[in-house]
């Protein structure tokens, strides 16, 4: 052979076509053959089911069905694709799937299954986890348990714990060896009025989600877009200058716009709480973290992916950076921000009773020392949005959890009335706190207010890790004593949070932690006082609990020493302490009702005590056999969490109408974020109306459409938008009721049918019917301009709450909600590794609207505690993916069996309170109890890995 | 960008990489693209890439005169399902951990030994089958035992003008019955970087007598290693009696030429000392 005969080289610019299958059509596609598959899939052809979460096959999302194996598109090179048969979720829902040809609809029931076990939460993960479902069923139809966490292994999710997609698989399973066809998802909406609290409905846009339809950030993409491209820091602390950009524009003529600090049309500061607002949205000569943003490029796609951030004229000074609370509180350490001496952000005191007594009183002491690390939110969905002016308005289309929030901060940073600012959330990926800081926003919003034109950012996965916020690393210093009779006394701890480069949510550490930081027991005395302090790490924000799962880790730690000092069993030593109704709380609240915690720990008794003795039993077993095996043990969490913000006002304000054309429409600006706020508003709301939950048709959140229900976080849209949710339908039903001039009916509201007007019929106890013709109606404003409303009603909640003095005493929430959960773990001792079997969790919410969902939060919260426990740590600059940073996966979930304690909030909707934040907060205390009982070791610092884990094992037999 | 070749014919794409690569920093050769991508995430893609795919002839496991033979392109999918004797039971275990069902359906074995990461899962177990690997150039072919293949983090013993066609796993001893295994170690089920781990195979005569244990650590070193004294000293010892007693033959000094390093999955310490123990598993598995 010659060197002649070697093919020329193909130019990647111009490449020859390939020729696939994709969902059943011949295509041609000329591209980049080194392009990904999942850009191909969700650029060229506009299948945008297809997620992509990592671009590195690390989650799974992007996964579709390739000659007959799952396999991850964003792997796969555009080029590997010729000749290949190719099927993607719209495949699955409008292919061989809805029965064409007479063919059974082999894939429908897979969605069907997921909507109807609510095995979809956010939904981001939904597409690439119902094609690994689809390709696992094909290969082994009979797929035991086992073989279907094998089967999903590969798909991350970050919501649901996985265990109701393991149960909606099998669902879909046992139909097809049945020979069964599902229904339409959609028929199994309906629900008489009156009978949807209570009832386990489908995610009112859940079907969206498992057709693999719904829109998430990234999935809008309009013509004539910019791509805007932060350029990072590499280094945690520097100071930089910019060089010569009109020479690196020249050489790169497809940029359209660089911005700088210098840039920022507005206030180059934002922070969500009013005192907090340090944060620029381009960093001005010197970087506080790592991934800070500097600079960004604008520009067509194509140009701006082309850059290498290392050709971008930034001159570095690296300076040493502040890594840890000691390092920033050392005498003489740089001051990070000029208003926060001593680097302390802000601090937080609770005390209540003599501490000091109460401690030297006790019959038995304990004291811990905990250290948690940086928690990284790893929603599937990275942080993505477009930006476009309108006129004078900036319309930003985006994933968050808070709109009227990121309104009133991009108009700060625009310098714009926040009226002038319209926030459109997307469907949202995930967010557990981490979207309700900005994420994408600053720098499109200023990109397109600057050009005009559309701009659009979509954050990598290494991006959104190093430039989000993460849940606060802290250090923990705790006493705890109690009488010679298990009565506990006092409770003195000291925390030390580190809030990293900005404040962010880092305020909470100062309210939320000391209310809560001596666990859901009485006290005779508690003094609990924190600090957030300012490093140079990434910004701790808002993560699911607040600082409380971390204060969590000493409480249950010292409980458990309490109870092994005086002998007596840990479940009883909680319960005989637990607060209860009509107790004082260490803030001085009295509590009136629904304080069930003793009901979920007596809930959980009988499971704790078969679960210690089967523990005991296979630990004898073990130490008869080789003496070498796994052993058993069984630990116990318990937790409270006030609903909503810490004594804040956080009102709610949703409205319910009829529009003229007789719809019942809900229009709702609380975010869905995977939790079901919309399907639990929905509910709550057609039963104060008194209408069929499926008749009711939900506006969701935009901040030109719907009223401010505040943000979907502190675990408040259950109790706060679903009060003003009941409200809503409540004042709707009494205007219906008048105009009827009935006391009280059903109400129907018929939409026009066969030339018929539409009308609302009302029926009275003895069979009268009041028709209330819509036309003859006059308009009533509603805040949506594009909904025509001829009643409304409109209700506003905002928790009854007074402000804290400085010894935290008055009432920072309305409501709390409490739980506890028991986790049987197995350590194998010579490697440290441990292996969660089971929990039982006990959660008291009041009244479960959505019984389906709350075990979805209860499940998800145990995996994120799980994670946090067992695996999570976020170490700037080496785990920014997701396989150096672990996420639990199908196969780390134990079994997990809920129980739902309902002792009625009486200020409560329908007596209900919130779930999403108190799943996650008793798990890692239960798991590292449990690690305690089967191995004697007492792990403080989290997670407890297996070096961890078996150092602790060596230094017990030292 | 840069240049894009997908061959049909070993031969062009042996020619291809014998001549310079248009952007001057050689060709990166690819086949399953599963490590390829992740190493490039939010980066241009920029390299010239020779994609070894469409090769029929590097496809394909069959057994070949005195042992068997890995093709190129045989993807860890592929040797799950290949019907490969007992031998290969520790290699059939590391495929099946090897990122999840995607990553092993498209990942391939020759692909994990050229990606030269010390965590590669594959490398234990076929430094333990004795690979040999097949290595074509437009000069001609050798064959390199895989332990003098893999030089170190990321660096192989392929020179520029070179491919990697497959891999050669040579027959068990005759007469005797085999057993092999695999421990992985790691912080989480499935999708996991491995801490340590270990692949052991044992050939064991009639009498019930070890005629050759081999044994090997991966995620302890820059490279994995065998165990040269510790095979040496099970070699002759009665298999049962050995495992019964395994801590009594298996001492740290076996492991003492690994060298692990700290890092986010484990210390040093604890790899050296986790990996004592999977061995001391391995080897009472695989005896037993």
């Amino acid at each position: 052979m010659t060197a002649e005969a070697t093919p020329s080289r193909i130019s990647r610019e111009s490449s020859a076509a390939v020729e696939l299958t994709v969902n059943g059509r011949g295509l041609r596609i000329t591209g980049d053959p080194m392009r990904r598959l999942s850009d191909v899939l969700r650029d060229d052809l506009g299948l945008t089911g297809t997620k992509v979460g990592c671009e590195a096959g690390d989650c799974g999302a992007c996964t579709i069905r390739m000659d007959g194996r799952q396999v991850e598109s964003c792997l796969v090179p555009l080029a590997q694709t010729a000749g290949s048969t190719v099927t993607t979720i719209e495949g699955l829902a409008h292919g061989d799937a809805w029965g064409r040809d007479g063919a059974p609809r082999v894939t429908f029931d897979l969605q069907a299954a997921f909507l109807r076990h609510g095995a979809a939460q956010c939904g981001i993960c939904t597409p690439g986890m119902l094609m690994a479902a689809d390709a696992l069923l094909r290969e082994n139809p009979r797929a035991d348990a086992q073989a279907i966490r094998d089967g999903i292994g590969g798909v991350l999710c970050r919501c649901t714990g996985y265990v109701k997609i393991v149960e909606a698989i099998a669902a879909a399973r046992d139909e097809r060896l049945a020979g069964a066809v599902s229904g339409s998802p959609a028929a199994t909406l309906r629900v008489p009025a009156g009978a949807a609290v209570g009832a386990r409905l489908p995610k009112v846009d859940g079907l969206a989600r498992v057709l693999g339809t719904a829109r998430y950030g990234a999935d809008h993409r309009p013509d004539d877009i910019l791509a805007v491209r932060a350029v990072r820091s590499p280094h945690a602390r520097a100071r930089f200058e910019i060089g010569d950009l009109a020479a690196f524009r020249t050489s790169h003529p497809g940029i359209v716009d660089v911005l700088t600090a210098g840039d920022v049309p507005g206030q180059n500061r934002y922070g969500i709480y009013p005192t907090g607002k340090d944060q620029p949205a381009l960093a001005d000569g010197h970087v506080r973290h790592r991934g800070e943003a500097v600079l960004a490029l604008v520009g067509d796609e194509q140009t701006i992916a082309a850059i290498d951030d290392r050709d971008v004229p930034i001159e570095w000074h690296p300076e040493e950076p502040l890594r840890t609370i000691e390092q920033a509180l050392a005498p003489g350490a740089p001051q990070l921000h000029e208003a926060s001496p001593g680097n302390i952000l802000i601090e937080g005191r609770l005390a209540t009773g003599d501490i000091e007594l109460a401690l030297a009183d006790g019959a038995v002491t304990a004291e811990v020392d905990v250290q948690t690390t940086h928690v990284e939110h790893a929603y599937i969905e990275p942080e993505a949005g477009v930006a476009r002016r309108v006129g004078d308005r900036i319309e930003l289309t985006v994933s968050t959890q808070t709109p009227y929030m990121d309104r009133d901060e991009v108009a700060l940073i625009l310098g714009l009335p926040p009226t002038s600012v319209r926030i459109i959330p997307t469907a949202c990926g995930g967010g557990f706190g981490g979207k309700l800081d900005l994420g994408v926003h600053p720098l499109i919003a200023i990109a397109a207010w600057r050009t005009g034109r559309p701009c659009r950012a979509v954050w990598t996965r290494p991006e959104s890790m190093a430039a989000s916020p993460k849940r606060h690393p802290a250090r923990i210093h705790a006493t705890a004593s109690a009488d010679a009779e298990g009565r506990l006394k006092g409770f003195r701890f000291h925390g030390d949070f580190d809030t990293g480069a900005y404040a962010s949510w880092g305020p909470t550490v100062a309210n939320r932690v000391p209310v809560h930081a001596m666990g859901p027991y009485g006290w005779d005395a508690v003094l609990a006082t924190t600090r957030a302090v300012y490093t140079d790490n990434p910004p701790a924000g808002a993560f699911r609990g607040f600082g409380v799962p971390q204060a969590s880790i000493a409480h249950e730690a010292l409980m458990d020493d309490l109870a092994a000092q005086l002998g007596q069993d840990p479940l009883e030593l909680r319960l005989a302490n637990a607060i209860r109704a009509g107790d004082r709380t260490p803030s001085g609240q009295r509590l009136a009702a629904s304080a069930g915690l003793g009901a979920c720990l007596e809930a959980l008794r009988p499971h704790w005590q078969a679960l210690r003795a089967g523990a005991r039993a296979h630990n004898e077993r073990t130490d008869t056999a080789d003496g070498r095996g796994a052993r058993q043990g069984v630990g116990i969490g318990a937790m409270w969490y006030g609903i909503g913000n810490t004594a804040l006002a956080n009102p709610s304000t949703i409205e319910m109408g009829v529009t003229r054309d007789g719809r019942v429409v809900l229009l709702c600006g609380a975010v869905d974020i995977g939790q079901g706020a919309s399907t639990v508003l929905v509910q709550i709301s057609s039963d104060a109306l008194g209408v069929a939950a499926g008749d009711v048709d939900l506006v969701s959140g935009d901040t030109d459409r719907t009223a401010d229900a505040g943000k979907s976080s502190a675990s408040r849209q259950t109790f706060v938008s679903g009060n003003a949710a009941r409200l809503a339908g409540e004042e709707l039903r009494r205007q219906i009721l008048a105009l009827a001039e009935v006391e009280d009916g059903t109400i129907d509201v018929q939409p026009e049918r066969a030339g018929r007007p539409a009308r609302i019929e009302v029926t009275d106890a003895a069979g009268r019917v009041a028709t209330i013709e819509l036309a003859e109606l006059a308009d009533v404003p509603v805040t949506d301009a594009e909904t025509s409303c001829v009643l409304a009603g409109r209700g506003t909640f905002d928790p009854d709450t007074t402000p804290l003095d400085r010894d935290g005493q008055g009432v920072p929430y309305q409501s709390y909600a409490f739980g506890a959960q028991i986790a049987l773990v197995e350590v194998d001792p010579g490697l440290g590794t441990v292996k969660v079997r089971k929990i039982v969790a006990a959660h008291d919410v009041g009244r479960a609207i959505n019984p389906t969902q709350v075990e979805g939060q209860i499940h998800g919260g145990i995996a994120q505690g799980l994670g946090m426990a067992l695996m999570e740590a976020y170490v700037p600059g080496r785990t920014e993916n997701l396989h150096d940073y672990l996420i639990p996966t199908a196969g780390d979930m134990p079994e997990i069996e809920c129980i739902l304690v309902e002792d009625p909030e009486p200020s409560g909707p329908y007596g209900a309170k919130g779930v999403g934040e108190p799943a996650l907060i008793p798990t890692a205390p239960a798991i590292l109890g449990g690690i305690r009982d089967a191995v004697g070791v007492r792990i403080t610092e989290l997670p407890a890995t297996p070096d961890r884990v078996r150092a602790a094992i060596l230094d017990l037999g030292r | 960008m840069g240049a894009y070749l997908r061959p049909a014919q070993l031969g062009d794409a042996l020619g291809a990489l014998a001549g310079p690569a248009p952007g001057g920093a050689g060709w990166t050769v690819l086949a399953g693209a599963t490590d390829h991508y992740p190493s490039r995430v939010g980066r241009p893609l920029v390299d010239d890439v020779l994609d070894v795919t469409a090769i029929g002839r590097l496809r394909g496991i069959e057994a070949a005169p005195g042992g068997w033979r890995i093709g190129a392109l045989a993807t860890w999918a592929e040797l799950a399902e290949a019907g490969l004797p007992a031998l290969f039971d520790g290699l059939r275990a590391a495929a099946l951990t090897i990122g999840g069902k995607q990553i092993q359906a498209r990942g391939t074995v020759v692909g994990n030994v050229c990606n030269a990461s010390p965590a590669a899962d594959g490398m234990p177990n076929l430094l333990a089958l004795d690979a040999q690997v097949e290595v074509a150039s437009r000069t001609g072919a050798r064959i390199v035992p895989v332990g003098s293949f893999v030089l170190g983090n990321r660096r192989i013993a392929r020179g520029p003008d070179e491919l990697v066609t497959g891999l050669f796993v040579p027959e068990p001893l005759p007469d005797t019955t085999v057993r092999s295994t695999f421990e992985k170690l790691g912080s989480r089920a499935y999708l996991v970087i491995s801490i340590a781990m270990v692949a052991a195979i044992a050939e064991i005569d009639a009498a019930g007598a070890i005629v050759r244990a081999r044994v090997a650590v991966g995620a302890c070193s820059e490279v994995a290693q065998r165990l040269p004294g510790l095979e040496a000293a099970l070699a002759g010892l009665p298999a049962a009696a050995t495992a019964a007693s395994v801590e009594a033959h298996v001492h740290p000094e076996h492991l003492e030429h690994l060298r692990p390093i700290d890092d986010v999955r484990g210390s040093a310490a604890y790899r050296r000392e986790a990996a004592l123990e999977l061995v001391r598993r391995a080897v009472a598995e695989v005896l037993a």
